[in-house]
């Protein structure tokens, strides 16, 4: 079976990145938006728009059967879910299979396998992949055992939470016992799943986490690290390839343990397994794996020259892995700004609107990803990020250096955006210097305020 | 990318079963114009095809700028409240929910639009007499997207 025509379940700049690389493949384009999305780039790009339903996103982009329906109904052979959205709903790709339409993506059964944290854990623990100590605990017998093995302070999660939601922190013996019953409580009401687990605290711990293409039948290569550490909230910020200063044994020990998790899954597509590298120890640990395309994907594909989405589509086209893991070349370093519209001055408020007047950057190795162009408008339904600023270089400084100045061209009139916070970041010492750990940017912003 | 007498008897299927009376497709130098034998020619409003458009047989139904058209005739414009596909009648062989000429309340059932299966009544919201039915049966609609013109009243 041979792809002709996807439809893209998704908006805004990650929609934008799927069409052109359809375009470049000749492959035909439906995008389904939501009203808000109407005149958005995206629907001047794609060869056919249709309107899935009104603005909010529960009502259009997350209607599982409205997308189905929608993607049958134009004759698309395929769907592609982007990002967030429905992309990690195993429903969907379940759906897919049932009704004949290739979803680029895994099986329904390997998102399950690493839907649930701690079937992942599991499923890490069997490929020999290193977990952060600790496990589940269902009694406070349970638990006193473990915290004794894993050592304190330690953080208590949800099995059902995630990014940073449903987390506790531990630091005494005592109070044990009382964080466990109010976060499986806790748990319950949030997440509908009151289990809970605990893992070690780790203090300075980088994220760091390793791009995979499978071909669903075992072989599973890998395009290299990235280093998402600066973030705020568990929202990522800057994102950069190869990841600085990390002993090279340990770079591929992390390489050689994400492939080996991906291939006992049989994974099928693009993946991305993350880390946690605890730098004080010099060991790192299986955090999850998201089984999708990542907003941060252009970093990989600026160091390794591989367009991710087309080989998505060539392995749900069933083409498999179209180069193995020695021809892939790490060219220099890259790195990504997100350019979010929200106030930092204001709290991080987000800022929607409409974009009276933009000017992105260009020059020797500048990518800018995005939807956003003079008149667009940004509505307040959906996630801040409007574009991305990825710079390429030979050597990690220059693609620095090229990310500042790109920065510094980008010009942005009518709502508030993180650009220059974002330049601020780029020109810390220990930025520059590289290797931060995940606790930079809050200490960074908390020093911000002092001088304020 | 070019056209041949079966793309071309596709378009004409395809115009056919839609409601546009004129098509107006350029691709590659080539321009291929189709209208309705006898059509009441509606200028204003040829089938939109962008020009960038790679697509060798375009979509039947791009989203119709119908703006103007109900206001102009004192017409209100029922429309789809969601995207799935449309019934004009309750099963195959039977009689429509609704024909032209025929009177509706806000509550009438005007059609059904079926997404994965799951059929939805589709109401009039507005009292009337139906003027023209603009959905296709058995054919998509997109959420919004105008099904049937009613001139209210009565």
């Amino acid at each position: 079976m041979t792809i002709r025509r996807i439809f893209i379940a998704n908006r805004g700049e990650i929609a934008c990145r799927i069409i052109r690389s359809c375009d470049a493949l000749g492959v035909e384009t439906v995008l389904g938006v939501s009203e808000a999305d109407r005149h958005s780039l995206g629907t001047k790009l794609a060869s056919r728009t249709v309107c899935l339903g009104p603005a909010p996103s529960a009502k259009s982009y997350l209607q599982l059967e409205t997308v189905m329906q929608a993607a049958i109904s134009t004759g698309c052979d395929a769907i592609h879910p982007g990002y967030g959205f429905l992309s990690e709903r195993a429903d969907l790709a379940r759906m897919c299979e049932e009704e004949g339409i290739l979803f680029i993506g895994p099986t329904a059964s390997q998102i399950d396998a690493v839907g649930d944290k701690l079937r992942a854990r599991t499923e890490a623990q069997a490929a020999n992949v290193p977990v952060v100590p600790g496990g589940p605990v269902e009694s406070r017998e349970d638990a006193k055992i473990l915290a004794e093995e894993v050592g304190l302070p330690l953080l208590v999660k949800a099995v059902g939470g995630g990014g940073g939601r449903g987390m506790k922190l531990v630091e005494k013996a005592e109070e044990l016992h009382d964080i466990i019953d109010m976060a499986s409580a806790e748990a319950g009401a949030a997440f509908g799943d009151s289990r809970i687990y605990l893992e070690r605290y780790v203090a300075k711990g980088r994220h760091v986490e390793v791009q995979l293409l499978g071909d669903g039948k075992g072989h599973v290569i890998h395009c290299g690290e990235r280093d998402c550490s600066v973030q705020r909230r568990y929202q990522k910020l800057i994102e950069e390839s190869p990841a600085p200063h990390l002993p090279d044994d340990l770079r591929e020990n992390m390489l050689a343990a994400a492939c080996r998790f991906a291939a006992r899954l049989d994974y099928r597509g693009a993946g991305t397994v993350e880390f946690l590298y605890d730098v004080d120890r010099r060991e790192f640990y299986f955090l999850e794996m998201n089984a999708r395309i990542q907003v941060e994907h252009p970093v990989t594909e600026e160091v390794t020259g591989i367009d991710l989405i087309a080989e998505q589509i060539a392995i749900a086209n069933g083409e498999g892995l179209r180069f193995g893991q020695s021809d892939i070349r790490f060219t220099g370093h890259a790195m990504e700004c997100r350019i979010n519209a929200e106030d930092p001055e204001e709290n991080f408020m987000p800022s929607p609107g409409i974009v009276q007047s933009v000017q992105w950057p260009a020059g020797e190795g500048i990518r800018v990803d995005t939807h956003i162009v003079n008149g667009a408008q940004i509505p307040p339904f959906y996630d801040s990020m409007i574009a991305k600023i990825v710079a390429h270089g030979p050597d990690r400084q220059t693609a620095l250096a090229r990310l500042r100045d790109a920065l510094m061209q980008t010009h942005i009139e009518g709502v508030a955006t993180n650009c220059r916070l974002q330049t601020e970041i780029l020109a810390d010492p220990a930025f520059i210097k590289g290797g931060v750990n995940t606790s930079f940017l809050a200490e960074l912003l908390t020093e911000r305020k002092e001088m304020a | 990318m070019s056209l041949n007498g079966k793309d071309v008897e596709e378009i004409m299927t395809l115009l056919e079963a839609s409601h546009f009376d004129r098509l107006i497709l350029e691709m590659d130098g080539l321009k291929l114009e189709l209208a309705r034998d006898g059509s009441k020619v509606r200028s204003s409003l040829p089938v939109p095809v962008s020009s960038t458009s790679t697509a060798p047989s375009p979509a039947p139904t791009p989203p119709v700028s119908s703006a103007g058209r109900g206001s102009e005739d004192g017409l209100v414009e029922v429309r789809s409240p969601l995207l799935g596909v449309f019934y004009r009648a309750p099963k195959p062989g039977e009689p429509p929910f609704i024909e032209v000429g025929d009177r509706v309340e806000e509550e009438t059932v005007i059609g059904i639009i079926e997404v994965m299966k799951l059929m939805n009544s589709a109401r009039a919201g507005v009292s009337g007499e139906v003027v023209e039915i603009v959905g296709t049966n058995g054919e998509m609609v997109e959420h919004g997207e105008v099904l049937v013109l009613v001139r209210p009243g009565g």
